[in-house]
């Protein structure tokens, strides 16, 4: 049910592990300099942060399997300090790498088909998708095949490696967007004609960072069979186009504003009916090679219902809790998406220790068809539970700590790694996270005030996507302190907006009484069944102003 | 002369450049000469007609479609970078190749790193002035590095779904 790496896939690993080995080697020889390694290991994902050289591990449309996992287990126990970290781009951090070890690493990783090809440098990035891709009900397809077509069209390609700025894409095929797409530089929407035939809708332009944008349509109906040449020809209009004289305004949202969106899908159409098609799209063969390997397989027939799940659920609270948040529908009778919680208050958000990492391999092997999703909300998820082993699943990741039942609430916080890790950090991200999930997690209270969304940034950069919080808090500098920008109202999802901002910053020991009077105002306001959201886009920013800032006064 | 690197059925080679690069306040010199856009769109006709060898360098932010009509009478179309991070002549490469046909020389002047070898290779560059003086030796070990390629390009390698159709 995941797309295995054939012969020559496992090649172009090999080849390019072997080629960052002997990079290293000039590089720990001294026969060339930092400054000449920089562009060069910044290829393959190696940073180098305020402590420590940081490796970036591609976890392709946020697929895994138990043997993938378990190499990462290893990966991070044998190189770093025993966990990792999963990001909002679903890739994997490791934040303690030594660089003599990079090149055993890559090693490590290319025997099960990992790697961490275009995880960093100017080019289009490591793919994201619907982490419940295959698994829900509202899709159309399954938007792993596409994602995989353009893993590898976009994979060293030729023209595309040097862009005025990283480039990002996103897939969903379903009708609720789990993918953030419209705040990706392409977020494409799989969906079906009026004829019934599969088509993109396409947005280009989206983005967070200094300037965000959600981004625009540009195409609401490309043939799928296009796909390739249409991307061809945007990354074309891009690569000639975008500006490189700043890199604040070097992404594409910044061209496709200034041109606006009409005039920049002119300039793509242009472009694209210029190209030869047949030369860039992908043969029906091959498109149907890559389907076969995503086909559903291993599924039982089952009961709608399981006895085990609704007798614990009438039993145990907390497991009836865990199966509010936790436990999605699936679209195959007697199944569940089992949500993998990476949030336990006073854990860093996202943070996952190579234990943990085995014992979830493990799960995924025995329950889930060995499968396993990263969620760009750093949260992994067991994508095909039989209902009748939810329990079972439930108690084992109790016991490793992985089963808080918080997911889309409260505590369930994105965050970046701010300043602990980063070298472009303004403020600490994590200790924000810690306290505010600390401050809530009293489970009945987190589901008393039910969906909200917090996403913590440690700089403009926006890693932690503060923009699309139903609140944001973003680290900013002052005199050299640390100090915290809210935000309310924004949404990565299906409703996306950027939030406005609250007020004047405020120190690093006043973010988590200010979310709790947002928490406040929200309970004291709120009408029905109104989310957080929902509140403040009835109620507007004066009442939440005025409770945060009144002490001020 | 400087050493150019030339890229000929998946072989580099040193060689001897004939042609002179020729700044916009220079004389033009006797012999082969590389000039600007600019200055080819005024004097090019005239160079032409002395029965020279022309080639025109190119700027990253000018468009190679201008070129559209002169290029069988072009013997070397210049691409410049001006960093190694401005890839906007890997797209005028390949138009240069697929869309306008060019079969004269493309070559990669400028912040022309070994690194970028493979990709240069693949976008149609069959000349190169490497700026870190790497050798014809190392060029093309790192453009053939790698034994498959994903998409088509215009160095007409096999990509790997057609290879796969095949197998």
């Amino acid at each position: 049910m995941v797309y295995a790496y054939d012969r020559i896939d496992e090649r172009m690993l090999a080849d390019r592990a072997a080629e960052f080995r002997e990079q290293c080697g000039r590089r720990l020889a001294g026969e060339i300099t930092e400054d000449q390694f920089k562009p060069i290991r910044l290829m393959n994902g190696l940073y180098l942060q305020l402590h420590a050289y940081m490796l970036r591990i591609a976890i392709p449309y946020g697929t895994l399997d138990g043997a993938k996992l378990r190499a990462l287990a290893h990966v991070a126990r044998t190189y770093d300090r025993g966990y990792g970290h999963f990001t909002t781009r679903t890739n994997l951090q490791l934040h303690w790498i030594k660089l003599r070890d990079a090149p055993d690493i890559l090693d490590e990783l290319a025997k099960v088909g990992l790697h961490a090809i275009q995880t960093s440098g100017n080019c289009i990035r490591n793919l994201t998708a619907d982490p419940h891709a295959g698994a829900t009900a509202d899709e159309v397809d399954d938007p792993r095949i596409w994602a995989e077509a353009i893993r590898q069209w976009s994979t060293f390609h030729p023209e595309f490696s040097f862009l005025p700025r990283k480039f990002k894409i996103a897939v969903t095929a379903a009708s609720q967007d789990r993918a953030a797409i419209r705040v990706y530089d392409i977020g494409l929407r799989l969906h079906r004609d009026e004829d019934g035939a599969l088509a993109f809708e396409v947005l280009v332009g989206g983005g967070l960072g200094r300037t965000p944008y959600l981004g625009p349509t540009i195409r609401e109906r490309l043939p799928v069979k296009h796909l390739l040449s249409y991307l061809q020809a945007i990354l074309r209009v891009y690569n000639r186009h975008g500006r490189r004289d700043n890199l604040w305004k070097a992404r594409i949202k910044v061209l496709v504003a200034s041109l606006g969106a009409e005039e920049f899908g002119r300039q793509v159409d242009e472009e694209w009916e210029a190209s030869d098609k047949a030369a860039a799209d992908l043969p029906d063969t091959e498109l149907a090679r890559i389907r076969a390997a995503f086909a559903p397989r291993g599924f039982d027939t089952l009961p709608r219902v399981s006895a085990a799940f609704e007798t614990l659920e009438a039993d145990d609270r907390a497991f009836a809790r865990f199966a509010r948040h936790n436990v999605k529908p699936h679209k195959m009778a007697g199944y569940a998406i089992v949500d993998v919680s990476l949030k336990a208050p006073g854990e860093t958000p996202g943070d996952c220790s190579a234990d943990q990492m085995d014992l979830i391999a493990g799960l995924a092997e025995r329950y889930s068809l060995d499968e396993v999703r990263v969620a760009y909300e750093q949260n992994l998820i067991l994508p095909h539970v039989r209902l009748d082993d939810v329990p079972d699943v439930w108690r084992a990741l109790a016991e490793a700590d992985l089963a808080t039942p918080n997911i889309g609430l409260i505590s369930d916080i994105i965050a970046c790694p701010g300043l602990d890790y980063c070298a472009l950090a303004n403020a600490r991200a994590i200790p924000i996270a810690q306290d505010i999930a600390r401050k809530f997690a009293d489970p009945e209270l987190a589901e008393t005030i039910g969906e909200l969304k917090i996403k913590i940034s440690g700089c403009i950069n926006a890693c932690g996507h503060h923009h699309v919080g139903h609140i944001g808090i973003l680290g900013v500098d002052k005199k050299g302190e640390e100090y915290y920008q809210l935000t309310l109202g924004g949404s990565g999802e299906d409703d996306a907006s950027i939030g406005q901002i609250l007020g004047p910053a405020l120190p690093a020991d006043k973010v988590t009484g200010a979310v709790d009077d947002l928490v406040a105002v929200y309970l004291r306001e709120r009408q029905g069944s109104e989310r957080f959201l929902d509140t403040y886009r009835r109620a507007g920013l004066a009442p939440f102003k005025e409770a945060v800032y009144a002490e001020a006064h | 002369m400087p050493r150019l690197i030339r890229w000929k059925d998946g072989r580099a080679e040193a060689a001897e450049d004939p042609f002179t690069a020729v700044a916009d306040d220079e004389v033009v010199p006797p012999g082969d000469v590389i000039i600007s856009l600019t200055r080819f769109q005024v004097e090019g006709e005239h160079l032409l007609g002395q029965g020279r060898q022309v080639g025109v360098r190119v700027e990253p932010d000018e468009a190679v479609e201008a070129l559209a009509y002169d290029l069988p009478r072009i013997a070397v179309v210049a691409l410049a970078f001006p960093k190694f991070r401005d890839g906007r002549a890997f797209s005028a490469a390949r138009i240069l190749r697929e869309r306008l046909n060019y079969a004269g020389e493309v070559r990669a002047v400028g912040d022309v790193l070994l690194e970028q070898a493979r990709f240069m290779v693949r976008c149609g560059f069959d000349a190169f002035e490497a700026a870190d003086g790497a050798t014809p030796r190392q060029w093309a070990a790192v453009a053939t590095r790698f034994h498959h390629v994903y998409q088509r390009a215009a160095d007409g390698r096999e990509p790997a779904f057609a290879e796969r159709v095949r197998a």
